[in-house]
């Protein structure tokens, strides 16, 4: 099983040479530190700023600088900064080419449910639904199960849905999924020491399973 | 030049009444109108709509409006992190309307540039949709969604001169800039207020003819929500 940390890892190996990248709140955020050095790549904020460095040092941090989880950054060489609606017309005019969220819930045929709630209310959504609506590649970061135990990865989402068939792959803390153009997980590969039987156990939804499921390649965990 | 100076928040603000709609700038609490906000704690204000992406933490930003019960109407994409809003909400006593970010941005945008309404793709399947005109455009549904106006906008830049034109600072811009030109009167609050001519207009984002008034603030405390630091 994964930590928070090594789910993180494992989709920075997704990143590719040349990509602009959201990233959402909570797993998604730690991409960041696991992105090889060799890559070009920008780190949009849709609070409006492409080119987000790593955290500042305690004496440095800039109330004017902050990400969209609203903690202090600090900008890269080459950065650029500009107003919220220039920010989401990068993300629904195709421009941005990933987005990685979190979620609450994740359909078979792609539906994603990310809004946040709170002692049972929606606090809102943020960026999430024009995150969803864009063109880029949809990746979900997130548990593969609730705390109490209930799957995430369902027939249907049972929470308000933020966007429909637009997920392209999920990375759990038990393995790695696409989903099919038919519907349907299909597992591409189990995380360390688990097995297909835990796996199934805790999908709900329709789980594809063919031929041998690699585990994955292990990874520096520092 | 003309001249948009005023001598204070409570002067800029003295106008605001009853039920006004109202912008308010920031994201978060970064680059909120501060003292516009502070001017208007003190005055017994009812029934007020406030636009704004987030409604700021209980002691801070809108948070401190919701306390005075001022506020009747919020429009926003997140409102986390206040629990007295939570409180008043679950009372029924707060009405909301929860808009996904780039929508938000998108309205405001739409009202200072004479656009009544536009399409887009986001809430598309999702509950933002109920009720709303949807078409599709190439084989992709996009739904309808309006301009939005409002009798003040209250916003913050780093630089400004006396004609009202803007410089920001970071991230502090967001959705400033949208909202100073799509309220009626526009309320700039600046840190540091220049005469007209020494701003370099090469970098002025936002031109005067949207600020109405203008006035430096005295002091900015410039919360953070969340210091995060690097080890």
């Amino acid at each position: 099983m994964l930590s928070k940390t090594q789910i993180a890892q494992r989709i920075a190996k997704e990143i590719k040479n040349g990509q602009y990248i959201n990233l959402g709140i909570g797993i998604p955020t730690l991409v960041a530190n696991h992105i090889p050095d060799h890559l070009q790549v920008v780190l949009q904020s849709e609070n409006g700023l492409l080119g987000i460095g790593p955290f500042p040092k305690s004496d440095n941090t800039d109330p004017d600088l902050v990400n969209a989880g609203k903690e202090t950054i600090t900008m890269v060489k080459g950065s650029s900064l500009f107003d919220s609606a220039e920010a989401f017309a990068m993300i629904r005019g195709g421009h941005i080419d990933i987005a990685i969220l979190g979620a609450l819930e994740v359909s078979e045929n792609g539906d994603i449910s990310n809004w946040k709630i709170s002692s049972g209310l929606i606090k809102g959504v943020g960026g999430a639904l024009d995150l969803v609506a864009s063109e880029a590649r949809l990746f979900v970061a997130m548990h593969h199960c609730h705390k109490d135990g209930s799957s995430k990865l369902l027939k249907d989402c049972k929470l308000p849905i933020t966007g429909v068939k637009c997920v392209h792959k999920i990375f759990t803390d038990l393995g790695v999924f696409s989903i099919l153009p038919e519907g349907g997980f299909k597992l591409l590969e189990r995380a360390p020491g688990v097995t297909l039987e835990e796996i199934k156990s805790k999908t709900e939804g329709k789980l594809v399973i063919k031929g041998e499921i690699p585990e994955m390649e292990s990874f520096d965990l520092g | 030049m003309i001249d948009k100076r005023v001598a204070n928040a409570s002067e800029a603000t003295s106008d605001i009444a009853d039920g006004a709609v109202l912008l308010l700038g920031g994201f978060g609490l970064c680059g909120i109108p501060e003292a516009s906000i502070q001017a208007l704690i003190h005055r017994h204000l009812k029934n007020l709509t406030c636009i704004s992406n987030n409604a700021g933490v209980d002691d801070f930003g809108i948070g401190l409006l919701l306390k005075k019960r001022m506020i009747r109407k919020l429009i926003a994409s997140y409102v986390g992190e206040n629990e007295e809003f939570e409180k008043q909400y679950t009372a029924g006593e707060l009405e909301l309307e929860l808009i996904p970010q780039g929508t938000l941005a998108e309205r405001i945008r739409a009202g200072g540039a004479g656009i009544p309404a536009f399409f887009t793709p986001a809430g598309i399947g999702s509950d933002v949709a109920k009720g709303k005109e949807i078409r599709e455009f190439d084989g992709r549904l996009y739904l309808l969604e309006r301009w939005i106006k409002a009798d003040f906008a209250l916003i913050k830049a780093w630089k400004g001169d006396t004609a009202g034109n803007l410089i920001y600072r970071g991230t502090a811009r967001n959705f400033n800039p949208l909202m100073a030109a799509a309220g009626k009167i526009t309320i700039a609050e600046v840190e540091e207020l220049v005469p007209a001519g020494e701003l370099d207009p090469n970098h002025i984002h936002t031109p005067g003819i949207y600020v109405q008034r203008i006035f430096q603030g005295e002091t900015y405390e410039k919360r953070i929500e969340n210091v995060t630091v690097s080890a």
